[in-house]
């Protein structure tokens, strides 16, 4: 009888340990850290300051932080323009085939990210995949210079990033009941009015869900701007990514993540606002 | 002006190699209640969303208000329908939800908002404007998908299964509902169900249906009395069948063995002599008498029976009876002045009778369709 009670004593709060350990407490170093003074030749001072935060509205690090933003955006805006249309068309496959073509948008995710952006390399390059073929078919006569610009890194954010927006929409629209299209239908709502009234707003929760899982890893994926955008590409991922490994400035690289956690926050604030609990996705 | 609101010409469907409809030909009168009744699977629905226009028929047309629908999408049709689970939009309010159609036709707001309260408040739920669906019970949800669908005006009225999804009691006070509703409005209502009791209560004429075709339409009386073939009679109603040999048919009567007894009747039905027949006596026009009781035996449509088994139901009871020639029968047995003890024991020997002319004389194999 005391036995048990030990024993549901620790499962229930082998959570909290977790959280502990895992969350909490990396977080409150993360917090204290950001809120340290930074000498050359030592990580970190045990001093108190607010210079972390100071140099991040400098302007630039907030052109940086806009440039991500930006960045971030578009890559989610792609993103939702090919996926919604291809989530919608997974749900309409007979059941089937339906649960083998999900696994297909699964199974390139088993090879490493890392090892794909290099793959991706090798199609974009000036004598590689993409410009031999449209050279050959006569669309250009000079190879595009994709790489080491911008659009080779919303290629490879939009390519790595797209499963975390097919997938929780499929599963969204799965649940949209067809019978609620029909109605639309019978009521003389045409096809862009049924959309724009019936299925888009129906499908909300998946796209909150789909921008939360893709805009703040297209700001932080710092290797895919480092190999596909060359130097010149330098967002948010890449300076905190420099300020803990190579300037070893970790109370800057902290304040640095920390603005970002607070932007992910709000996000995820303006979703529980924004959408009742019976809608929520399970994140 | 047409009388008819709707004519359906031959029209054939079939989904995936599989026939579902076989030539259907219907019309429908203008602001009447007719109900497409038949077991699931029976090719209904799929009448009912031809209609609608949410499928097209393979062959055959269909005339609504005279205007053929064959280019016609259901979004352009005269027609609305309410759904068999409702099919509210759940992320808009009972107000929007009624006011979608007309936002649809690009109804300026002004106009909207009184129309909208106006059919609210026809089915009680002017206080519920502001509600979402999923706060209001079942009757309620399906009040709401009455008014959407009738605040357009359409010029016929389509339901799938409206009642399915509500319990026993309210499933009879919506029955009425809707019946009222409908001949208030004068709006030409096509129901479908498989509630045989639901579709004699509520209808003008009634549509029975069965493995694609229709079998019969005609007014709920003369189905349930007249049906036009054994399919028919067992779907409406309960239904005994007596075993049947024509001895001789002649153009006005019929001279038939039933069950082993020889009678005369008259040929209602022009059935030939080499026909096969059976013939149908419904439970509640049986009498039962306790052996006792009778004084005069020689009584043409008197058999003896054995009681197996009494089923006390309130109202009535029940008897499952065997005729001594094999067969079983359903008798209901009302208390009335005459029988206030209606007592029997299983394994008694009873008189079961039907008074002459009650019975109705079938042709054992369906007959083709009767339209």
């Amino acid at each position: 009888m005391h036995k048990d009670n030990v024993f549901k004593y620790l499962t229930i709060n082998s959570v909290y340990l977790w959280l502990i350990l895992f969350s909490i407490c990396p977080l409150t170093l993360v917090v204290i850290c950001s809120f340290l003074q930074h000498t050359p030749d030592q990580l970190f001072v045990w001093k108190f300051t607010l210079a972390n935060y100071k140099t991040l509205l400098t302007p630039i690090y907030l052109k940086v932080f806009w440039r991500s933003l930006q960045l971030a955006f578009w890559v989610t805006v792609l993103c939702l323009i090919i996926g919604y249309p291809f989530a919608y068309f997974l749900t309409q496959l007979p059941s089937k085939i339906k649960g083998l073509m999900a696994l297909f948008v699964i199974i390139p995710f088993w090879t490493s990210s890392l090892l794909r952006s290099y793959a991706i390399i090798t199609i974009i390059q000036a004598h590689g995949l993409l410009n031999t073929f449209l050279i050959k078919i006569g669309v250009i006569d000079q190879p595009l210079q994709l790489l080491y610009t911008n659009t080779a890194v919303i290629i490879g954010l939009v390519y790595n990033l797209l499963p975390f927006v097919v997938l929780p929409l499929f599963s969204n629209m799965e649940k949209l009941d067809r019978r609620l299209i029909d109605a639309a239908r019978d009521l003389g709502a045409n096809g862009p009015t049924t959309f724009l009234r019936i299925i888009l707003p129906l499908t909300k929760s998946g796209i909150y869900s789909a921008i939360m899982l893709t805009f703040l890893p297209a700001m932080t994926l710092f290797y895919i701007p480092d190999l596909l955008g060359g130097a010149k590409s330098l967002l948010l991922g890449n300076v905190i990514q420099t300020q803990f490994l190579s300037a070893e400035n970790w109370p800057l690289g902290s304040a640095l993540s920390l603005t970002l956690t607070v932007v992910m926050s709000l996000l995820l604030w303006f979703y529980f606002r924004s959408t009742p609990r019976s809608e929520r996705e399970a994140l | 002006m047409n009388d008819n609101i709707i004519e359906i010409r031959h029209v054939s469907k079939s989904f995936g190699g599989q026939q579902v409809l076989f030539d259907i030909s219907l019309t429908i009168q203008r602001g009447e209640f007719l109900t497409l009744l038949g077991p699931s699977g029976c090719g209904k629905t799929t009448l009912l969303r031809l209609l609608s226009g949410f499928e097209k028929p393979e062959s055959g047309e269909i005339f609504i208000d005279g205007k053929n629908m064959a280019q016609v999408p259901a979004n352009q049709r005269h027609v609305n329908t309410v759904f068999q689970s409702y099919a509210l939009f759940p992320h808009m309010t009972v107000l929007e939800n009624v006011a979608f159609g007309l936002r649809c036709q690009k109804i300026p707001t002004e106009e909207i908002i009184p129309r909208v309260m106006n059919i609210l408040a026809t089915v009680r739920l002017e206080k519920f404007a502001d509600r979402k669906p999923e706060s209001l019970s079942g009757g309620q949800q399906q009040r709401v998908a009455i008014a959407r669908a009738l605040v357009n005006r359409p010029l016929v009225l389509l339901l799938d299964e409206p009642m399915s999804a509500l319990d026993y009691r309210l499933r009879k006070n919506m029955q009425i509902e809707l019946k009222a509703l409908q001949r208030k409005l004068g709006i030409t209502f096509i129901c479908v169900t498989h509630d045989q009791e639901e579709a004699l209560a509520m209808s003008d004429r009634v549509a029975i249906m069965e493995h694609g075709e229709v079998m019969q339409v005609g007014t709920p009386r003369e189905v349930y009395e007249e049906p036009s073939n054994i399919t028919v009679a067992e779907f409406v109603g309960e239904a005994n069948f007596l075993k049947t040999k024509i001895l001789e048919a002649s153009a006005e009567s019929l001279h038939v063995e039933i069950e082993g007894k020889a009678l005369r009747l008259t040929n209602r039905r022009h059935i030939t002599q080499d026909q096969k027949v059976v013939t149908l006596v419904r439970p509640e026009d049986l009498k039962v008498w306790s052996i006792n009781e009778v004084t005069n035996t020689e009584i043409i449509t008197m058999y003896q029976a054995t009681v197996e088994e009494v089923v006390y139901k309130g109202s009535t009871v029940d008897l499952i009876v065997r005729l001594n020639s094999g067969t079983k029968l359903l008798a209901s047995e009302f208390f009335d002045e005459d029988d206030e003890n209606l007592e029997y024991k299983i394994g008694e020997t009873v008189w079961v009778e039907w008074y002459p002319g009650w019975e109705v004389v079938l042709p054992e194999l369906p007959e083709e369709l009767q339209e």
